[in-house]
């Protein structure tokens, strides 16, 4: 294990030469004023040559190299991409933002951003933003995200949102019409029964990340709001995961957990691998990444429907990632033009939808590519429903996503256990959103 | 040698000499030296600075912040939980790995036909980076994805219970590093001469007596440093278990490491913390190896 100990101690070098950089960087840098606010620029920034730095997580890869090569052909600046593992993400541009060296673009988890706009990783683009003819029409869940103390730092990037996914040749075969999926949660029970019901070896009900917290804030949350209930108060800092409703959809869960139409494999799910089972054919219906379409349609007739409530409703978990310019750019003005052009009609349809990703403008939810598929056109719309939101916390990650956040012992004790913590789960999950 | 001759004259021969080889000798030092200061002091430095000081991830140096870094990490609820599953997890670790190479040391020592092969094909996992490797178990356990689970009816779950993810780390651990240190063992086995044991048998020794009271002691540095390298290695695991487990099922496979990685990127986004747990972790780990060497050295001598 001596390998393990130097691997270590590599990395700590690392780490600890980062951090000396950034001491060095952060005390040239005390006039923050150095960067220049990019709304002098004009509605569409500057295209003068310039070479921009951007980063984003790997699970965005394909959109945006798309959208980097399509912006690349057509401008004189030059964007260059780096694309950094999901894991890695939020270290690597934290050590790059101590050190005063993030990239002049840089995306960012929808869910992460308020708390990097509070550090003010991001500068600000209010006036920019304000200056675009089409601003009231974007995306209204993911600019509340990236606003902090009134004013915006984000634009959406890439849209990802959840919907629910059924194998319309499973549901033939277990006798349910094909062509309709679930409009309540006791449909979705009874519908993902009806599949287990075929005893085909191999082929389960349905399927989560039983030990993702990310998972299920991404799938469950929609199923609350579409019953008309909230996870959290507006400020981010109290949970109302103990509410009626959210106890319905745990009721549901546990339900299809005790007659077993939970795949296997499910509660060590820590979601690497928890959209496979469905793309191999094995799964009945379950709610799904809708950025998948494309990849699942490939192995399985899909059907697709919003998240519903208790009684009906629609919702889905606006998601994905928003993007602003770093507060280290000394190109603001050029990085601005990459903004302005992703916001335009040329990048949201013949790009973003071109590959059947959500478009993030509701003036474009019904275009030239929607219209060749229904399910498609139904994940634009249900992205501009008033029941899909982003939720909004400063400690979302370490209260959700972080492993063994307490929503994951949450829902744990919810699924696995006979649901009596409840209460105090909940508090626990209350206290970390409330901390400073 | 260019030193001009007026000064060859004027130093006294001896003293000439050992400065040059002193001035040799620091030059021969100064390498390994700034390599110690660069990687090793410094950093340990910056560690200490920052375990005492209100420092994010995002935001840099805050300033001092008088110890509320370490009130902050004895606080955590998962800490002492986190503490006795290390512990527990290198004792499992140390005694089934050791044990174990030990006998595959033995069982490959003498050399016959099948000697090369059989030590080849221990090794090799060693030659796998442990990230991979636990990659490749992730595989062999995800339900998915498993060819193992094509010998029995009902689908094992080798990650689901905190047992069973305990004992499938174990397994990856000892697949990869057995190998290792069945060399580590067998280089002590061979270093024993063979009169020894030509002694002993002519004096009527049975094999587990020349094994008790020939082998055992004569292996004890090697033993020695497979299990102060052991010990070490398993008290800051990380890797195999942030790749098969994220710390799961129900925070019960989370290490030290990976309370101090949680502290600095995953949630509290907090460097201080993180700096004090790890100054504490160092403490511990120099008290540790202090005893064992003082321990497995003291009746050697």
């Amino acid at each position: 294990m001596r390998l393990d100990i130097s691997k270590k101690a590599i990395a700590g070098i690392a780490v600890a030469t980062l951090t000396m950089t950034g001491l060095a960087a952060c005390g040239g840098d005390s006039d923050k004023g150095s960067t220049a606010a990019p709304a002098a620029a004009g509605v569409d920034g500057v295209d003068d040559g310039s070479e921009l730095a951007l980063w984003t997580r790997a699970p965005l890869e394909l959109q945006a190299k798309a959208l980097v090569d399509k912006y690349n052909s057509g401008h004189k600046n030059q964007v260059k991409l780096t694309i950094v593992p999901n894991d890695d993400y939020v270290a690597k541009v934290g050590a790059a933002a101590g050190g005063g060296q993030l990239p002049d673009l840089f995306a960012a988890d929808i869910v992460y951003v308020p708390n990097w706009a509070k550090a003010g990783l991001f500068a600000d683009l209010t006036d920019s933003i304000a200056k675009l003819p089409y601003a009231d029409k974007i995306n209204q869940a993911h600019l509340a995200a990236g606003t902090y103390e009134n004013k915006k730092y984000v634009l959406p990037f890439v849209l990802d949102l959840s919907v629910m996914f059924w194998n319309k040749d499973l549901y033939k075969e277990a006798g349910l019409d094909p062509e309709k999926g679930p409009t309540t949660l006791k449909e979705f029970k009874e519908q993902a029964l009806a599949v287990q019901k075929l005893n085909k070896p191999g082929v389960n009900g349905t399927y989560f990340g039983g030990n993702c917290g990310g998972c299920n804030v991404f799938t469950w949350f929609p199923m609350v709001w579409a019953s008309g209930a909230d996870v959290m108060n507006p400020e981010g800092t109290k949970s109302l995961l103990n509410g009626t409703a959210a106890k319905e959809v745990y009721a549901t869960w546990r339900d299809l957990q005790a007659a077993g139409a939970i795949a296997a494999g499910s509660k060590d799910e820590t979601g690497a691998t928890w959209v496979a089972a469905f793309q191999q054919g094995k799964i009945g219906v379950m709610p799904y990444p809708a950025t998948l379409l494309p990849t699942a349609d490939k192995t399985v007739k899909v059907g697709v429907a919003p998240l519903p409530g208790v009684s009906g409703g629609e919702s889905t978990f606006v998601g994905g990632d928003g993007i602003g310019v770093s507060k280290d750019s000394k190109k603001s003005s050029q990085a601005w033009n990459f903004l302005a052009w992703l916001m335009s009609e040329k990048a949201q349809v013949d790009v973003l939808a071109a590959n059947n990703t959500s478009v993030a403008r509701s003036d474009l939810a019904d275009n030239s590519f929607s219209a060749k598929d229904p399910r498609v056109a139904l994940i634009n719309k249900v992205a501009g429903s008033a029941q899909s939101k982003t939720p909004v916390a400063i400690n979302f990650q370490q209260a959700f996503n972080a492993p063994g956040s307490p929503w994951v012992t949450l829902f744990r004790n919810q699924v696995y256990g006979d649901g009596s913590t409840l209460d105090k789960d909940n508090e626990a999950v209350t206290q970390v959103l409330g901390q400073q | 040698m260019t030193v001009p001759a007026v000064r060859v004259h004027s130093l006294p021969g001896r003293r000439r000499r050992r400065l040059s080889s002193s001035l040799a000798g620091w030059g021969y030092a100064t390498p390994t030296a700034a390599f110690v200061l660069i990687f090793f002091v410094v950093p340990i430095g910056i560690v200490a600075r920052m375990s005492v000081s209100d420092w994010k991830l995002f935001t840099g140096d805050q300033g001092w912040n008088s110890g509320k870094n370490f009130q902050s990490a004895m606080d955590d609820n998962l800490l002492w939980p986190a503490v006795w599953f290390t512990v527990k997890y290198t004792v499992v670790t140390t005694v089934i790995l050791l044990a174990l190479a030990l006998g595959l040391a033995l069982l490959v020592q003498e050399s016959n036909r099948w000697t090369g092969f059989l030590r080849t094909s221990f090794l090799i996992p060693s030659a796998l980076g442990l990230a991979s490797a636990s990659l490749l178990f992730y595989a062999l356990y995800s339900p998915q994805s498993s060819p193992l689970l094509g010998f029995t009816d009902k689908p094992i779950s080798f990650l689901g219970t905190p047992m069973s993810a305990l004992w499938s780390t174990v397994a990856l651990i000892v697949w990869r590093y057995a190998g290792f240190y069945m060399l580590l063992l067998l280089v002590g086995l061979q270093s024993i001469s063979g009169d020894v044991y030509e002694a002993a048998t002519l004096d009527g020794a049975n094999r587990w007596q020349t094994f008790r009271r020939i082998t055992l002691p004569l292996l004890r540095p090697s033993l020695a440093l497979s299990t102060i390298m052991c010990v070490t290695g398993s008290l800051l695991a990380f890797d195999q278990f942030y790749i098969l487990t994220k710390g799961g099922p129900d925070n019960s496979t989370i290490t030290i490491v990976q309370l101090i990685y949680n502290s600095a990127f995953q949630g509290r986004n907090d460097l201080g913390r993180a700096a004090a747990l790890s100054v504490l972790v160092l403490g511990v780990l120099l008290i540790i190896n202090v005893v064992q060497f003082r321990g497995l050295r003291g009746k050697e001598n």
